[in-house]
C-alpha cells in the first residue's frame, strides 16, 4: 500500500472513533479541522496508531501536532510512504 | 467511607434548602430482571429472576457457571458510534441509566448554572472487558495493537466521566469504591455535594465485569455458589445457603436540593433521610452500627421503619451476623426484611443502588418485593423475611426503609429513605 487516501482514511476514523452526530465524514471534510469533526486528540492518536499497523509505518509524533485537517493528515502520512517507496 | 457522620446538629430552617435532605427525582435501572425501571420493578413484583446460565462468555470450564445478565442491552441504542471504540459494557449500562434516570427527573441540566450539577457513581471493576480485550492485544500481538482508549476505559471513575460529559454535568464529581457498600455510599457523597451548594448529582452505582479476566477476580474473591439450578443456587437467609450468584447492573438516580426539586416542580420519588458508613473492626460486624447510626441521622426511631432491604450475602456466617444485627436493633421479627437481590444476584456497587430504587418503587406501590428462591428462613435468624410475594402494607401505610449493604473488605454502609410526604 502505497497511499493514504481520503476513503481509507474515513473508514480507519469510523473504526477507531466513530462519527460525531451532525458530521458526516462523506461531505467536504478535507479542509475541516479534527474538532470541527468532533474528533479530540485521543481519537486521533487512535487513528494514528491504527495506520502505523495497517502500513507497518511509524509516523513523527511532532509532524502530527500540525497535521489537524484530514488533507494536512494525509499529506504527511503519504510523504512518509512515498520517502520510504524511494528508498 | 470510613468515615461516621454526625447527626445534623441544627432543625432544618425554612429557606434554607442546603440542610433540608435532599429528594430522589429520577430512577434509570440496568438489571439482570429487567433493562429499564419499570421493565425491572415489574419482573420484580412478580418475583421473576435473571440469575441463568453465564452466556457472555464460555463458562462451562469454570466452578461457577451461574450469572446476571442484563438482557436485551443493544448497545447502538444507547451508545453514540464516538462513544463506542472508547467505552466498556459499564460506562454503556451506566449512560443508558443515566438517560432514563435524568428522563424519569425531567431535568435539564443545561438549565443550571455550570458548576451546579455533578456525578458521583460507585464501581468496583472499572472497565474490566475492555481491560481484557488490551491485555490479550498486548501479549499476543504486542503495544501497537493496545487502544488509546485504554487509558480511561478501564478506570473505575470512568462512568462519572463519560456521564458527566455526555450531559454537560460539570460541578464536583467523583467514584466511590468500596464494592457493595458502594452504591450508598456514592449516595451520600452526593448529599455532601448538594449540602455544599450543589443543585442536582446523578448517584448510584453500576458494575459490569461478566468476562473470563473477572470471573477469575470474582472466583478468586470467594464467596460466590457453585449451585447450578438458577432457583435455587443464591439462598439469602436460608438454612442451607451456599453462598451468592454475581451479577451486572444497578441503579442511577437523580438526587437533587429539596428546595431546587420543590421549585421546578419536579415529582418527588422519595427523600435520601440519613446516611452512615462504618468498618468491621477485630473480625466483629459493624453493620448494625451502620444501620444504627443512619436511623440516628435521619432522625428517626426503629419503629418507625417499615421495611429493610437486607445486604443478604446468601452465606451462613455473615447472614447470621446480619440478622443478629436487624434483631439487635428492631426486635426478633421485629420488621419486615426483604432481599429482591435474590432475583439478580450481588451486583457489586450496583447492588445497594438497586435495593434504593426498589425501596423507593416499595413506598410508591405499597408493596414490598419478595425475596425468592429462600422459601423459609432459618428459624435461629429470628426474621420476618419476605418471600414467595409481594407484601402489601399491613396496617399504615409503608413510609421509611432502610436500606443495609457490606462491601467486600469491611466495608458498612447504610441508607434510610424516607416517602416524599412522610
Amino acid at each position: 500500500m502505497e497511499r493514504l487516501e481520503l476513503d481509507d482514511l474515513k473508514r480507519i476514523l469510523r473504526e477507531c472513533a466513530g462519527e460525531e452526530e451532525g458530521v458526516d465524514l462523506d461531505g467536504d471534510v478535507l479542509d475541516l479541522n479534527w474538532f470541527e469533526l468532533g474528533y479530540d486528540s485521543l481519537a486521533v492518536l487512535q487513528t494514528t496508531g491504527h495506520i502505523e499497523r495497517e502500513y507497518d509505518v511509524l509516523l513523527d509524533e511532532e509532524a502530527l501536532d500540525d497535521a489537524d485537517t484530514p488533507r494536512r493528515y494525509l499529506a504527511m502520512v503519504n510523504e512518509v510512504l512515498s520517502a520510504r517507496a524511494a528508498v | 467511607m470510613t468515615t461516621v457522620l454526625a447527626a445534623p446538629t441544627a432543625a432544618p430552617s425554612p429557606g434554607a434548602s442546603r440542610t433540608a435532605a435532599p429528594v430522589v427525582t429520577g430512577i434509570g435501572v440496568a438489571a439482570p430482571n429487567g433493562l429499564g425501571t419499570e421493565a425491572w420493578w415489574s419482573a420484580v413484583l412478580r418475583g421473576r429472576s435473571g440469575i441463568r446460565p453465564v452466556s457472555r462468555f464460555d463458562a462451562s470450564g469454570y466452578p461457577v457457571k451461574l450469572a446476571g445478565e442484563v438482557p436485551g442491552f443493544v448497545d447502538a441504542e444507547h451508545v453514540s458510534s464516538r462513544l463506542m471504540p472508547q467505552t466498556d459494557r459499564v460506562t454503556r449500562l451506566s449512560l443508558a441509566a443515566a438517560k432514563e434516570a435524568l428522563d424519569d427527573a425531567g431535568a435539564d441540566p443545561a438549565q443550571l448554572p455550570e458548576h451546579a450539577a455533578g456525578v458521583v457513581t460507585a464501581n468496583s471493576f472499572g472497565g474490566f472487558e475492555f481491560g481484557q480485550q488490551e491485555l490479550q492485544a498486548l501479549w499476543s500481538k504486542g503495544g501497537q495493537h493496545v487502544s488509546a482508549y485504554q487509558s480511561f476505559a478501564w478506570f473505575y471513575a470512568v462512568n462519572s466521566g463519560q456521564i458527566s460529559i455526555k450531559h454537560g454535568l460539570r460541578g464536583a464529581s467523583g467514584v466511590l469504591v468500596s464494592e457493595q457498600a458502594g452504591g450508598l455510599d456514592a449516595m451520600a457523597h452526593a448529599r455532601r455535594q448538594i449540602r455544599k451548594g450543589a443543585e442536582l448529582v446523578v448517584t448510584g452505582g453500576i458494575d459490569s465485569a461478566l468476562c473470563p479476566w473477572g470471573w477469575a477476580a470474582y472466583l478468586a474473591g470467594g464467596g460466590l455458589t457453585d449451585g447450578e439450578d438458577p432457583a435455587r443456587a443464591y439462598l439469602p437467609f436460608a438454612e442451607d445457603a451456599s453462598g451468592h450468584v454475581a451479577g451486572e447492573g444497578g441503579a442511577l438516580l437523580v438526587l437533587e436540593g429539596a428546595e431546587e426539586a420543590r421549585r421546578r416542580g419536579a415529582r418527588v420519588h422519595g427523600v435520601l433521610a440519613g446516611h452512615a458508613a462504618t468498618f468491621d473492626a477485630d473480625g466483629a460486624s459493624r453493620l448494625g452500627a451502620a444501620a444504627e447510626l443512619a436511623l440516628a441521622d435521619a432522625g428517626v426511631h426503629p419503629d418507625e421503619i417499615d421495611v429493610v432491604f437486607a445486604d443478604a450475602a446468601g452465606e451462613r456466617g455473615a447472614d447470621r451476623a446480619e440478622a443478629e444485627a436487624l434483631a439487635a436493633l428492631f426486635g426478633p421479627y421485629g420488621v419486615p426484611v426483604t432481599a429482591p437481590k435474590s432475583m439478580t444476584g450481588r451486583l457489586a456497587a450496583g447492588g445497594a443502588a438497586l435495593d434504593v430504587a426498589a425501596a423507593l418503587l416499595t413506598l410508591r406501590d405499597q408493596l414490598i418485593p419478595p425475596t425468592t428462591g429462600t422459601e423459609l428462613p432459618a428459624e435461629e435468624y429470628r426474621l420476618d423475611l419476605v418471600t414467595g410475594a409481594p407484601a402489601p402494607a399491613t396496617g399504615l401505610p409503608l413510609r421509611t426503609a432502610l436500606v443495609l449493604a457490606r462491601g467486600r473488605g469491611g466495608f458498612n454502609s447504610a441508607v434510610v429513605i424516607r416517602a416524599a410526604d412522610a
